[in-house]
């Protein structure tokens, strides 16, 4: 199967080490990461070597995953007929308990991925990382890459140091709606709190799986504190979410809005009209069991054909062989996840595609 | 020794979920004067930010329904022959199993908690189930002393008056994790099984992304604690180690049962060499070891919708609770806007409830 042009709106180049970044921090950090041999930045959300990470038959011995611009042309780009694709790197930067290590790293991390992807291959887009824990630090970064439209979104950890709807954010958020740039939630988490309201489980596949709670919350946070009131256009994107979680999630979200919306006078209108106009999610993980019918069920009831959008996840490993798209789809709506809704949701691609 | 239960009132509906709320002194009879005094002195101390209340105000007083305040005075819920009339008799209700969410065991200090979990079960059993034989206990217990747990499953089990052990879907650790396991044991040696009922300890922030702000987020993310509680209790195996232990969950909800078996199916296919003591797709355990109670029953957009969660899920899963006298209460001829058919009803109402909990 290959899908022509279509968007892939979650790839990720492996970040390198910090040797390879030195070259794009100031001579304080370059200093710094030196003198005191600070290395090491791969996020707990994403440990290398686990089977999530990169898929068997993408895996190189002895390369991080996801790092060669070659292989990512063979096993994604081509193999998938990919028009454009999304890079999202995770780098430990997004995460690190210091304002301004962080905000060094995930700079340098941007003008990296210009220099060795973006520069490299006409077909790749990029978000900007941004050290959301310093909500003023992110929001020179973006400043600073708001130039260069090849930057179509500004990406975050799904967990933070505050829930996502708090104004400690908002500056942020200002800036986002100021160049019309979304704002992608990528699964995975600061560890400033357990992963769950229980504590901390013990296994690494619940860790991950808790990710889709994570998103519920910060839906619900979002939502409540009136963020989409102040920015009725500001859209996010659930990057590696999950899916068939959503019609539930909204179900439930209405009836409690109906029950106490009284609490939150400013939330006039019900959750799931803002989900839908302002949320969208990438398909890969979809989680649901293939060729049964769910799928189907699960779009229908979601009864929106704009929030999908088509995802590989290259190299993270989330289906096998070329089964990239999630089965059960009609022609018209897989041509919707595939191009119409990421070209909605991302206005510079079009801005930069002829 | 059995109930004073008449066979007809077996027809009637089984109702999973009902508070039961205190007269004011009510469980001094029931504490050893050293805790009635560490009471008035610390209170119970957990882990919130006040002393005498939750952290999020609630949106009604004492959360409950307006009109469930006894005429004869007290809090609603406390008041046995005004239960009785609102809820029992008006619905026919057969059990009713009382879950109570009064703090017993979430205080930090693991000696006041099991002081106060035994005294509030003395309380249930005289002050409710004594006074009217279709109510049952739920066996409180101060989760993370498991050897005191034990002692006191160990003290009610041959009590007709206790129907399970209740756990709270927030605790200090994932709940499948090993110091928990005694408990399960106990529980599956005395055929008891757990009730599952969101709230309890605030170790943790109520998300992984922090602290909520409002009452309407937190109140919703409870429902994301029980499907952390599901997949902690299934991916660390506590079904495996005790196959027949039940675990019933309770006003979590039950819209996400379908997704989070596919979502745990989907990557522990990919990742099951971390957890080798999981042989079976993780949504197995769902349709084996847990049961759902319904209320707060989501409406969808479709009313169908529900329907089709149902059958996902699995009719033999379902049991009914009220939530009596809470202000989001399931009335059971209005909560569920489908058809069911009589066979449906039975279960739903009645008789998967018979299989989770014994009635004696």
């Amino acid at each position: 199967m290959t899908i022509d042009g279509a968007i892939d709106c979650d790839i990720h180049p492996g970040v390198p080490n910090i040797k390879a970044l030195l070259p794009y921090m100031d001579e304080f950090w370059r200093e710094s990461f030196v003198a005191r041999g600070i290395d090491g930045f791969d996020m707990m959300s994403y440990p290398l070597g686990a089977p999530i990470t990169c898929r068997p038959d993408w895996r190189v011995k002895g390369e991080r995953p996801g790092s060669s611009l070659p292989h990512l042309r063979r096993d994604a780009l081509d193999a998938f007929g990919i028009g454009l694709a999304i890079c999202n790197p995770l780098t430990g930067g997004q995460v690190a308990v210091s304002e301004t290590m962080g905000a060094a790293i995930c700079s340098a991390v941007n003008d990296w991925i210009v220099e060795h992807w973006l520069n490299q291959e006409p077909r790749l887009r990029a978000s900007i990382v941004v050290p959301a824990q310093a909500p003023l630090l992110a929001v020179e970064e973006i400043e600073r890459r708001a130039g260069d439209k090849r930057f179509v979104q500004i990406l975050m950890p799904a967990a933070c140091e505050m829930m996502l709807g708090r104004s400690y954010y908002w500056p942020i958020y200002e800036v986002a709606a100021k160049y019309d740039l979304p704002i992608g939630l990528h699964a995975g988490s600061m560890y400033r709190y357990a992963p769950t309201s229980g504590g901390w489980p013990s296994h690494y596949l619940h860790d991950y799986v808790a990710n889709a709670q994570l998103f519920e919350d910060q839906l619900l946070s979002l939502i409540s504190n009136g963020v989409f009131n102040r920015y009725p256009d500001l859209r996010f994107v659930l990057i590696e979410s999950g899916v068939t979680w959503l019609p539930g999630f909204i179900w439930r979200a209405i009836k409690t809005w109906r029950g106490v919306r009284a609490e939150v006078p400013w939330v006039k209108r019900s959750p799931a009209e803002t989900i839908r106009e302002n949320i969208r999610l990438t398909v890969q993980p979809i989680d649901a069991p293939r060729d049964t019918g769910v799928v189907e069920r699960i779009v229908e009831q979601i009864d929106s054909d704009r929030m999908l959008l088509f995802a590989s996840d290259y190299p993270h490993w989330q289906f096998e062989g070329d089964a990239v798209l999630p089965s059960g789809l009609s022609a018209d709506l897989l041509q919707r996840i595939r191009v119409d809704n990421p070209l909605e949701t991302y206005p510079r691609l079009k801005e930069t595609v002829q | 020794m059995n109930a004073p239960v008449d066979a007809d009132v077996r027809l009637g509906i089984i109702d999973c979920d009902i508070h039961p709320y205190m007269k004011p002194g009510a469980l001094n009879q029931y504490l050893p004067e050293r805790w009635r005094n560490h009471v008035v002195e610390y209170g119970k101390f957990n882990c919130g930010i006040y002393a005498d209340r939750g952290t999020y105000p609630r949106f009604s007083p004492n959360t409950s329904r307006r009109d469930a305040w006894p005429p004869g005075g007290g809090l609603p819920g406390s008041d046995v022959p005004f239960m009785r009339e609102q809820l029992l008799d008006a619905y026919n209700i057969a059990y009713g199993v009382l879950e109570p969410l009064l703090g017993g065991n979430t205080s930090r200090n693991l000696d006041e908690a099991a002081a106060l979990c035994s005294a509030m079960n003395d309380w249930q059993a005289h002050d409710f189930v004594d006074q009217e034989p279709r109510l049952r206990a739920s066996i409180l217990v101060p989760q993370d002393d498991p050897e005191a747990s034990v002692k006191e499953i160990e003290k009610r089990a041959g009590d007709w008056r206790f129907a399970q052990i209740q756990l709270g879907s927030k605790t200090s650790e994932p709940l499948g994790r090993r110091r928990y396991w005694p408990i399960f044991a106990a529980a599956q040696a005395n055929g008891l099984s757990i009730g599952l009922h969101i709230g309890g300890t605030q170790n943790s922030a109520p998300s992984p992304g922090g602290w909520p702000q409002f009452y309407i987020e937190d109140h919703h993310m409870l429902v994301h604690s029980m499907q952390n509680q599901a997949a902690s209790l299934i991916l660390e195996g506590v079904f495996e180690a005790f196959p027949k232990l039940k675990v019933c969950m309770i006003e979590g909800g039950f819209a996400w049962v379908p997704s989070l078996g596919w979502r745990l199916d989907a990557h522990w296919a990919k990742m099951r060499d971390e957890v080798p003591q999981v042989k079976r797709p993780p949504s197995e355990y769902m349709r084996t070891n847990l049961w759902f109670a319904t209320q707060p029953v989501e409406e969808p957009e479709n009313p169908d919708d529900l329907r089709q969660v149902f059958e996902w899920i699995g009719w033999d899963r379902m049991v009914y609770s009220s939530d009596y006298p809470h202000w989001d209460f399931d009335d059971p001829h209005l909560a569920f806007r489908f058809q069911m058919t009589e066979q449906e009803k039975r279960m739903l109402f009645r008789d998967n409830a018979l299989s989770v909990y014994t009635f004696r």
